[in-house]
């Protein structure tokens, strides 16, 4: 046996065994396992149903693979069977917190591609809406925002006021989400009387929220040292990557759809395009996307304060002036885009002469947006991505569609 | 540059890859942002838009959309829309594959965001894009059969042993 084990000991020389003093041991060089984490699908800080599969090492994330599809309901597949008019209910329940951007979007496609014209009241209306359900869009993203964080209290207070809008809508259309109410050439119903004096109202209350949300949550020590420094995309990168909205805008890249390719009437008012600076840390970083979407309401209510300047009180022209009796357009393929809350919202839309659609493809801001997830979160901590998640501000019903 | 002279100038570049030019005849704006031109040679799609991309005077730097479309005529086609920022034009070109050899090449080295698009394209109609990184399903499950917006899709009758019909 002693034989043995001396033979073994000469045999195999024993590997040199460099120690290392402690002061110079380098953690980050320290060889771990990794390990596969699954966030989701149900869960609040993925808003809504998403899975993310984030591969880390320790709590740096290395990889995260996104999986959609859990609200996939296929309607670009329905669409085919419906008539023009007949999608819109579909396109509102794409994306549920902007269901008037998106019908704004849709209607105006079709629009373009028959050749309309609507009455200018009808796109006072239309502008009007679309800009309050940005407001309310915004709201609900700052929000949830500092839900990620961890502040609580400014999302009641957006919540709050959005209530107002969706009043507004209600009065308007009978629907607080989901409305039906833009149509192909025109509206469903006019204006509510009440709506104009609510509106003026809103902007003065909500000016004052709005500094609210900036004391409580923008410039607060916490949330600042919370979002800066981390998901940062640089300019080249969201170009390439097909970023839009205040993504693309917080990398301090100056495009906004309502001043670069004008629609509505978009041009006959004045706001600004807020883009990100580094205010609090680099360009591109979550706390610029926050920033931009902060300024950018600002920016709607001046649109909604000009608007109300300029809306056509007597004009009692017929909102449904415009509709077409019979929605047929002729053979031909459009791609149309406007501005949503969340970036570009473009409808790709065949048409081979029938009363329904031959294809209607949608190019969804949040999709793209969520596609560069793993890009901008490679490198960071795990709670960091939460973070960054937070601030691309996903809709699921519009990822899946 | 107007859509034309886009087009007078890939076809001055790639010649006989480029096929004709379809002028949509709606409205001004579906003229300038949804005019397209075919393209004969697809095998070429991938370096026809890195020129697109990198010559200076055109420079698309943004891929707007990028659709897949079954025609019903035993083709299938990919539909790219471009568009440059700093140029403020836009662009879109359109491949016509058969339906029984779909594979069409990648654009994901051009532009980052065609990845996504493409696996939908590969998930809803059944493109197969040659070469793309990561050609998985991405809206449906990894087992399901067949390619919902296909124009002779039958869907199953049950999946994981859940009745899929209603």
């Amino acid at each position: 046996m002693s034989e043995l084990f001396n033979r073994t000991m000469t045999t195999i020389a024993p590997a040199p065994v460099k120690i290392i003093p402690a002061e110079k041991v380098e953690p980050n060089r320290i060889k771990t396992e990794e390990m596969i984490l699954n966030v989701g699908p149900q869960h609040p800080s993925t808003h809504g149903v998403l899975r993310l599969e984030a591969v880390l090492d320790g709590e740096l994330v290395i990889d995260v693979i996104p999986h959609l599809g859990y609200l996939h309901r296929c309607f670009e597949k329905h669409c085919e069977a419906m008539t023009y008019p007949q999608v819109i209910p579909y396109v509102d329940r794409m994306d549920y917190l902007a269901a008037m951007n998106s019908e704004h979007g849709y209607a105006l496609a079709v629009e373009r591609l028959m050749g309309i014209e609507v009455p200018e009241k009808v796109e006072y209306i239309r502008v009007l809406f679309a800009e309050l359900q940005r407001i309310a869009s915004h709201l609900v993203a700052v929000g949830t925002f500092g839900l990620d964080v961890g502040a609580f209290t400014p999302f009641l207070y957006c919540f709050r006021d959005r209530e107002d809008i969706l009043e507004m809508f209600e009065k308007t259309c009978g629907a607080r989400l989901l409305y039906n109410y833009i149509w192909v050439g025109g509206l469903s119903h006019d204006l509510h009387p009440d709506v104009l004096k609510m509106c003026r109202d809103f902007v003065k209350k909500n000016r004052a929220t709005h500094a609210e949300v900036n004391n409580l949550l923008t410039f607060n020590k916490i949330f600042v040292e919370r979002t800066i420094n981390i998901g940062i995309l640089k300019p080249d990168v969201a170009i390439n990557c097909g970023a839009s909205g205040p993504m693309l805008r917080g990398s301090g890249v100056k495009w906004d759809l309502r001043r670069d390719d004008p629609y509505s009437i978009y041009d006959r008012f004045e706001f600004d395009i807020p883009v990100g600076t580094g205010k609090m840390g680099t360009v591109g970083d979550c706390f610029d996307r926050h920033w931009v979407r902060m300024l950018e309401w600002e920016q709607s209510l001046n649109i909604i304060e000009q608007i109300l300047e300029q809306y056509p009180q007597d004009d009692k022209t017929d909102v449904q002036k415009a509709v077409p009796k019979r929605i047929k357009p002729a053979a031909g393929e459009i791609y149309s885009r406007t501005e949503n809350p969340r970036g570009e919202l473009g409808f790709y839309i065949s048409s081979k002469d029938g009363i329904n659609p031959a294809r209607v493809k949608v190019r969804s801001p949040a999709f793209v947006n969520l596609s560069i997830l793993p890009i901008i979160s490679r490198g960071y901590m795990m709670a960091d991505l939460i973070i960054i998640l937070g601030s691309i501000d996903i809709v699921l019903g519009e990822v899946d569609r | 540059m107007t859509n034309q002279e886009i087009y007078d100038k890939l076809k001055a570049a790639y010649g006989g890859a480029i096929g004709s030019f379809h002028e949509q005849a709606g409205s001004a704006y579906m003229t300038r942002t949804s005019s397209y031109a075919d393209i004969v040679e697809y095998s070429q799609i991938a370096q026809i838009c890195q020129y697109l991309r990198d010559e200076p005077t055109l420079e698309f730097d943004n891929l707007n959309c990028l659709s897949c479309d079954d025609n019903g005529d035993k083709t299938l086609s990919v539909v790219y829309h471009m568009e440059s920022l700093s140029l403020k034009h836009y662009f879109a070109l359109k491949v016509t594959v058969p339906i029984d050899n779909p594979v069409v090449p990648t654009v994901t080295r051009v532009w980052a965001s065609a990845n996504w698009h493409e696996r939908e394209g590969w998930d809803m109609i059944g493109i197969k894009f040659n070469e793309h990184p990561d050609l998985r399903r991405i809206l449906l499950d990894d087992d399901w059969v067949g390619h919902p917006l296909r124009k002779d899709y039958k869907e199953p009758e049950f999946y994981r042993g859940m009745k899929v019909g209603y």
